[in-house]
């Protein structure tokens, strides 16, 4: 495979620690360019941690996130505020807990997604205040390029809905729809197929997989969800207790008996034993 | 589409006569003792009569009036709905708004012709519209970008002070400070901004409120500049065109009597002040609509529903936050130089923090970033207050329950609702 030639995102040595508490213990891991690389673990493992340190909310007690943007080079992510980290650095992440506009309608979320490129062409308010013909086109193609994502996520018809009145599902696949209008490089996703019925779910592992395949998005994901963690990663990542235990395929990770251990408790160790002796 | 979330029980026959039985019933336990029995004076000793006949048409018209209204309300609901699926995509947002709201500009513009001789109704209107921009302007503020500011005051202060100061030293007309006063405060607005980006909610509002009073007493006390407590009189009126409004002189400069050949009125003065804050008013309110359709306006809703969504699709927070304090800023000290001109004569007495509770009670009241509802609200704020002086001392009494009623009945303000500001196009959503 011709991603695994190149490493989008590098962590390296990385530590966050809330005063006593250490949620990330010297982490390092990798995730391939063009490829979707998921990230497992129980809970409080410091995964959504990970995330707020790549995308800039948290900054790191140590360590380095280098990302390798296709354009501007290898960028510190450590080094960037949270808006600069989705603005310059292009990593743009949606949340566990949805974080939509509730009030504004589905389009008005999307389009706000594209706030830097139309405030640039509204001249910072001024061009826009007089109606300039250039802005105007600006946001027509900013109305265009939303509801070519709705299109693509089947939300179309829910366009001028307030996005607060959604069903949950489908606010989880508009914060989706929201995160590609702002151009990323690197899509964070957290925990995305939460919420998701099956059919839904198999519609969301088909697009992660056009993205990351067609598009050339990479794609870091959280989930639960083993059926879509095992089916379209590429890589996989497991923590725990901040610390990584394995690192691999999801074939490798399905056999790795730490990650066994981590998820079924050490009273299966004998078990454990005697599968990797046989 | 929005059909789709409201699907509302339509109410049958049998279940609007429930309706209508139940409220006849309340009528008719509380008309009992209020209607159906009286009592006589009959020749000195009081005699309990009964009125049956009274009370059996009291609760009758109940029961109608309820039938008739629930079903009226229905069918307006139901005509809103068909109206709203029939034309999907189409700008019904303006609406109904869109036509009172030019009514009563033109209702506006009209109402010197029929009142220009009297001073009473036109000196109150133009106090409504002065508190009308400064919902406005604040309505960027709280409204739009979410960020409750109690010390609104200050930059309709700061506004008024920079008119009157630059006037009174340097000579400067009405038209020229005008936009330096405009950025004197959008400055101080920044100034306010810059301490506060971390503070949400109540903290805000708490050092927004300070601010607001130590702006007044800075102006209290600052003697040399400011006058202190004596303010600042004589400020220069503002002029048409450079025609002043004073009694024709022989050799001064023309007037603006003597310019369009008119006998001297002191009411010119006045109306032209009237149509001026109409003027201004209405551009704020222009600027403030085109504003929230642009990216800038739409990264403050943004904001207030989500700031950390906000961060996560790359907008500078800091930039967001600070454009709207300076904005509804500016707006502020541009009523405030109109209020110094106005008046001719300020002091720190005008700009006590009842003010900014009044300005920040016509955003609410009026439904927050909707610009009809602050219309209304500015009118019953202001106008309530003057229609209940007969009522001398229960007139704050009024004030209170007209907003405890309002809070109760319509908590979201007058006109709650909330316009798109953009619309899909509809063969976009159809090929879904």
């Amino acid at each position: 495979m011709t991603a695994v030639a190149q490493n989008i995102l590098s962590v390296e040595r990385l530590s966050m620690r809330f005063g006593g508490l250490t949620a990330i213990d010297d982490l390092s891991l990798v995730a391939p360019a063009g490829a979707i690389t998921s990230i497992i673990g129980p809970n409080g493992a410091g995964k959504t941690t990970l995330f707020n340190c790549i995308t800039g909310f948290y900054k790191p007690t140590q360590g380095s996130l280098r990302l390798a943007h296709p354009v501007r080079g290898e960028m510190r992510l450590e080094t960037l505020a949270a808006h600069c980290v989705a603005r310059d650095a292009q990593v743009v992440r949606t949340f566990q807990n949805i974080r939509l506009f509730p009030k504004m309608t589905v389009l008005e979320n999307l389009v706000v997604a594209q706030h830097n490129t139309l405030q640039a062409a509204s001249g910072f308010a001024l061009a826009g205040l007089f109606r300039a013909p250039g802005y105007r086109r600006a946001e027509i193609a900013a109305i265009e390029k939303a509801m070519h994502w709705l299109q693509r996520l089947g939300l179309a018809g829910f366009a001028d809905a307030a996005a607060g009145d959604l069903p949950y599902g489908t606010q989880r696949r508009v914060e989706i729809a929201r995160a590609l209008c702002a151009n990323p490089v690197l899509l964070c996703l957290d925990e995305p197929a939460a919420g998701l019925n099956p059919r839904e779910s198999a519609e969301l592992n088909a697009l992660l997989r056009h993205l990351a395949g067609d598009e050339g998005i990479a794609v870091l994901l959280i989930e639960h969800d083993m059926s879509v963690v095992m089916n379209i990663s590429d890589h996989v990542v497991v923590l725990n207790y901040g610390r990584k235990i394995a690192e691999g395929t999801p074939g490798e990770i399905q056999n790795d008996p730490e990650v066994i251990r981590a998820y079924l408790g050490e009273a299966c160790e004998e078990e454990a034993g005697a599968e990797a002796g046989a | 589409m929005t059909a789709v979330f409201n699907l509302e029980h339509a109410p049958t026959w049998p279940e609007r006569l429930k309706d209508a039985a139940w409220i006849a019933f309340v009528a008719l336990l509380l008309g009992i003792p209020m209607i159906g029995l009286v009592t006589v004076d009959e020749g000195g000793k009081l005699v309990l009569q009964t009125r049956w006949p009274l009370l059996a048409v009291f609760v009758a018209l109940s029961f109608a009036g309820r039938l008739l209204l629930a079903y009226l309300g229905d069918l307006w609901k139901r005509r809103r709905r068909t109206a709203e699926t029939a034309l999907p995509g189409v700008r019904a947002a303006r609406g109904w708004t869109g036509v009172l709201g030019w009514a009563m500009i033109g209702l506006a513009a009209a109402l010197p012709l029929a009142f220009g001789d009297n001073r009473y109704v036109i000196d109150t209107l133009t106090t409504v519209l002065i508190y009308v921009m400064l919902g406005w302007g604040l309505n960027v503020v709280v409204g739009l970008a979410g960020l409750l500011d109690l010390g609104y005051v200050a930059f309709y202060a700061v506004g008024a002070y920079t008119y009157a100061l630059l006037a009174t030293h340097f000579g400067w007309g009405f038209w020229e400070a005008l936009p330096v006063a405009g950025a004197a405060a959008a400055l101080f607005g920044i100034l306010l901004g810059w301490p506060t980006l971390r503070l949400r909610g109540d903290y805000l509002a708490i050092v927004t409120l300070g601010f607001g009073e130590i702006i007044r007493l800075v102006l209290v006390n600052w003697t040399d500049l400011t006058g202190g407590p004596n303010g600042i009189a004589s400020i220069p009126r503002p002029s048409f065109f450079g025609l002043p409004f004073k009694p024709p002189t022989d050799d001064g400069p023309a007037t603006f009597a003597q310019f369009f050949g008119l006998e001297y009125s002191p009411h010119h003065r006045l109306i032209f002040l009237y149509y001026l804050i109409l003027v201004l008013a209405l551009l704020t309110n222009l600027f403030v609509l085109r504003l929230r359709k642009l990216p800038i306006g739409r990264a403050w809703e943004a904001m207030r529903e989500d700031e950390i969504a906000c961060k996560a699709l790359g907008i500078n927070v800091t930039n967001v936050k600070l454009s709207a304090f300076a904005l509804g800023a500016m707006l502020g000290g541009l009523a405030g130089v109109f209020f110094a001109a106005r008046q001719g004569f300020i002091s720190p007495e005008s700009f006590v923090f009842t003010e900014s509770a009044i300005i920040l009670a016509i955003v609410v009241l009026g439904g927050m970033g909707s610009q009809f509802g602050v219309v209304l609200a500015a009118l019953v704020l202001v106008l309530l207050p003057e229609l209940g002086r007969n009522f001398a001392e229960y007139r704050m009494l009024l004030f209170g329950a007209a907003m405890i009623l309002i809070m109760i009945w319509k908590p979201g303000g007058l006109l709650a609702h909330r316009a798109p500001t953009l619309r899909a196009p509809v063969a976009a959503k159809e090929t879904a």
